[in-house]
């Protein structure tokens, strides 16, 4: 910037080392003035000569204050000369603010505090637990109550959560099954084929997609979703302190706002996972007929004749499962929203991580539960 | 003051939004030094005002002049110029959420040449200290800071220049009467010892009694009155009458008088 120029000459009299600043001595040059004050031996006496200072500002006062405080320290006197009675009062005011910083504690590092730190993730881990284990059975308690007094239930809301978190999901839901079908033919295909044995690639897609494909991709997609969309909803309204409102108006915000995400979503996961299911068939199904030459017919009857109801059933037991988890995870994720915007971000994201993860886990836990059974 | 050239100068401002016209032919004049209260009922336009001299906001005619300069028709670096010499402190701070107090006040000198990471840190701390802040106050994030502390530092990153004049919106309103008391001594003696222009959106009588040199009146879509309290009780007009004059405005008045 050219407009803001400072000079400074140096000068001796009598063994006192003279500084005469002339110009801005203001923010926009203190990285010229600054570093020259502060290489000033503070032993040395120092005389500055602000007389022909036009623009003199907080900043400029602050290198001088600085300057000040450390030729104090060490025994030495500042003289200022030719400053204006304003420039003297505001350097007594920068003076007089110059902030304290408090005398740090250094911070201890070695294998005491990597166990602290252990210890708090795990309790933090375990605590983590017991928060969902609350929303649970806080959704668990109000359902049953509202099956014995079906009045308690806020139909309207359930059912407008219904079509949000169920009809809304279809679309994408069909066609990420369709084309999962879709893969799982074709890359079948490739392979089979090798050994002579085509027709097997119906037993390929109906087992994989009925069992896991369909009820787990449908979950996933449905935890980001709808785990999103509970945190930032409920998020949202903690934040602005409508959930407390609730509170003081006597509305409980388990019945109102818990129990019908949750139950919407324990009634639809289960048909978006049937729908994801035929899709997934009927995707294996075209592609099966393309690429392989197996008509819908021999498809169908290969189907039914070849693959065992038990499939659908291992498939199917998981959703309520999982709509639990996600409906869980989605709530208590915005239960923990603080006041303000950012956390809602940040909790809103880690919904959607935690129900993906969780779900996960509980697939691999019901596939072992499944092989010890036998089924 | 009337012969020193004012820092703002708005002639003819008219701002509408659609048919609901806010300002038409809106005057006024701000001198170096002075500390201006903006008072008017609900959507009178203050924060419309606020928001056009800030350069927010460009109004349907009318010029302004800032620091004797075309604000209106600057070109880039004459406008950024003209926004490196004013501070504004929003409402609510408008703090950036996601940086500390300290980080949020050296925003703005990230844009000054030459200036270290340490020497950006230190000024922050000074300015943090200026507005009345705990030097703690400056590692902590907005959202951990009360209503008061987060108007101070948002008063901080407005200072963090050292602009010449500062645009205050509401600085007391939802503070207690002690803080409140507390802001308006900070704002008049930031404004005597840095010499700063202040522009004072306010609806708090006390804070007019306490700090300002002259108040204007936003009525009937323009600046109606200007002039000291002490002129503004003789005003004749009904709205300015009744708000100089009504209970509230009296309960100030005596103990203005009492501790004077």
């Amino acid at each position: 910037m050219t407009e803001h120029q400072v000079q400074i000459e140096e000068g001796d009299e009598d063994g006192t080392r003279v500084l005469r600043l002339s110009g801005d001595l203001s923010v926009q040059t203190l990285g010229k003035v600054e570093p020259v004050l502060a290489r000033h031996d503070a032993g040395v006496p120092l005389k500055l000569d602000l007389s022909d200072v036009d623009r003199f500002d907080t900043a400029g006062a602050w290198a001088i204050a600085q300057l000040q405080v450390r030729m104090e320290a060490a025994g030495s006197a500042l003289e200022l000369s030719g400053a204006d009675s304003r420039q003297r009062q505001l350097l007594e005011t920068v003076t007089a603010a110059l902030p304290q910083p408090p005398e740090e504690t250094p911070r201890r590092r070695g294998l005491l505090e990597m166990l602290d730190a252990l210890g708090r993730a795990t309790v933090s881990a375990g605590l983590f637990l017991a928060e969902l284990s609350h929303v649970l059975g806080l959704f668990l308690g109000r359902l049953a109550r509202s099956l014995l007094q079906p009045r308690r239930l806020r139909w309207t809301a359930l059912v407008a959560h219904c079509q949000d978190v169920g009809w809304r999901a279809i679309p994408i839901v069909s066609l990420m099954a369709f084309l999962i079908g879709v893969v799982l033919a074709f890359q079948g295909s490739v392979q089979l084929r090798q050994f002579g044995v085509e027709v097997f690639v119906v037993d390929l897609i109906a087992i994989s997609i009925l069992r896991e494909l369909g009820i787990l991709l449908t979950a996933i997609i449905v935890a980001g979703r709808t785990a999103s969309a509970f945190t930032a909803a409920i998020g949202s309204m903690k934040m602005r302190e409508e959930i407390d409102a609730m509170q003081t108006l006597g509305i409980d915000p388990a019945e109102a706002l818990f129990l019908p995400r949750i139950l919407a979503l324990l009634l639809m996961l289960p048909i978006l996972g049937l729908i994801a299911n035929l899709m997934g068939l009927f995707g294996g199904l075209v592609m099966s007929w393309i690429e392989l030459g197996i008509s819908p017919a021999m498809f169908i009857t290969r189907l039914v004749e070849g693959t065992s109801i038990d499939h659908v059933i291992v498939g199917m037991v998981k959703a309520p499962v999982f709509a639990i988890i996600i409906g869980v995870v989605g709530v208590h994720g915005g239960m923990k929203v603080e006041s303000n915007a950012e956390s809602l971000g940040r909790m809103t994201s880690a919904s959607v991580v935690t129900a993906i993860f969780a779900v996960i886990v509980a697939d691999a836990m019901f596939s072992i539960f499944f092989a010890r059974l036998g089924m | 003051m009337a012969d020193r050239e004012p820092n703002i100068r708005l002639r003819g401002i008219r701002n509408a939004f659609g048919a609901d016209v806010v300002h038409d032919d809106l005057e006024l004049d701000i001198f170096p030094g002075e500390i201006v209260g903006i008072v008017g009922g609900s959507g009178t336009g203050k924060s419309v005002l606020l928001r056009t001299i800030t350069g927010l906001r460009r109004p349907q005619a009318g010029t302004i002049e800032l620091f004797g300069q075309d604000a209106l028709n600057a070109d880039e670096d004459t406008r950024a110029t003209i926004d490196r010499r004013m501070g504004v402190m929003f409402q609510d701070g408008a703090l950036f959420s996601a940086l500390t107090v300290r980080e949020n006040v050296e925003v703005p000198l990230r844009n000054v040449d030459d200036l270290s990471a340490r020497m950006r840190a230190e000024l922050a701390d000074l300015k943090i200290s200026l507005s009345g802040l705990p030097y703690t106050a400056g590692d902590k994030y907005p959202s951990e800071l009360s209503g008061g502390m987060r108007k101070r530092a948002g008063l901080a990153r407005a200072l963090a220049l050292d602009p010449e004049i500062v645009f205050l919106d509401e600085p007391t309103a939802g503070l207690d009467p002690i803080g409140a008391a507390g802001f308006d001594t900070l704002i008049r003696k930031l404004s005597r010892t840095l010499g700063l222009t202040v522009f004072l959106v306010t609806h708090d009588l006390d804070t007019l009694h306490a700090t300002c040199d002259r108040i204007a009146v936003l009525a009937e879509k323009k600046v109606l009155v200007t002039g000291t309290m002490a002129e503004m009780l003789e005003v004749d007009h009904p709205w300015v009458h009744e708000y100089f004059h009504g209970p509230r405005a009296r309960a100030a008045l005596a103990t203005m008088e009492g501790k004077a």
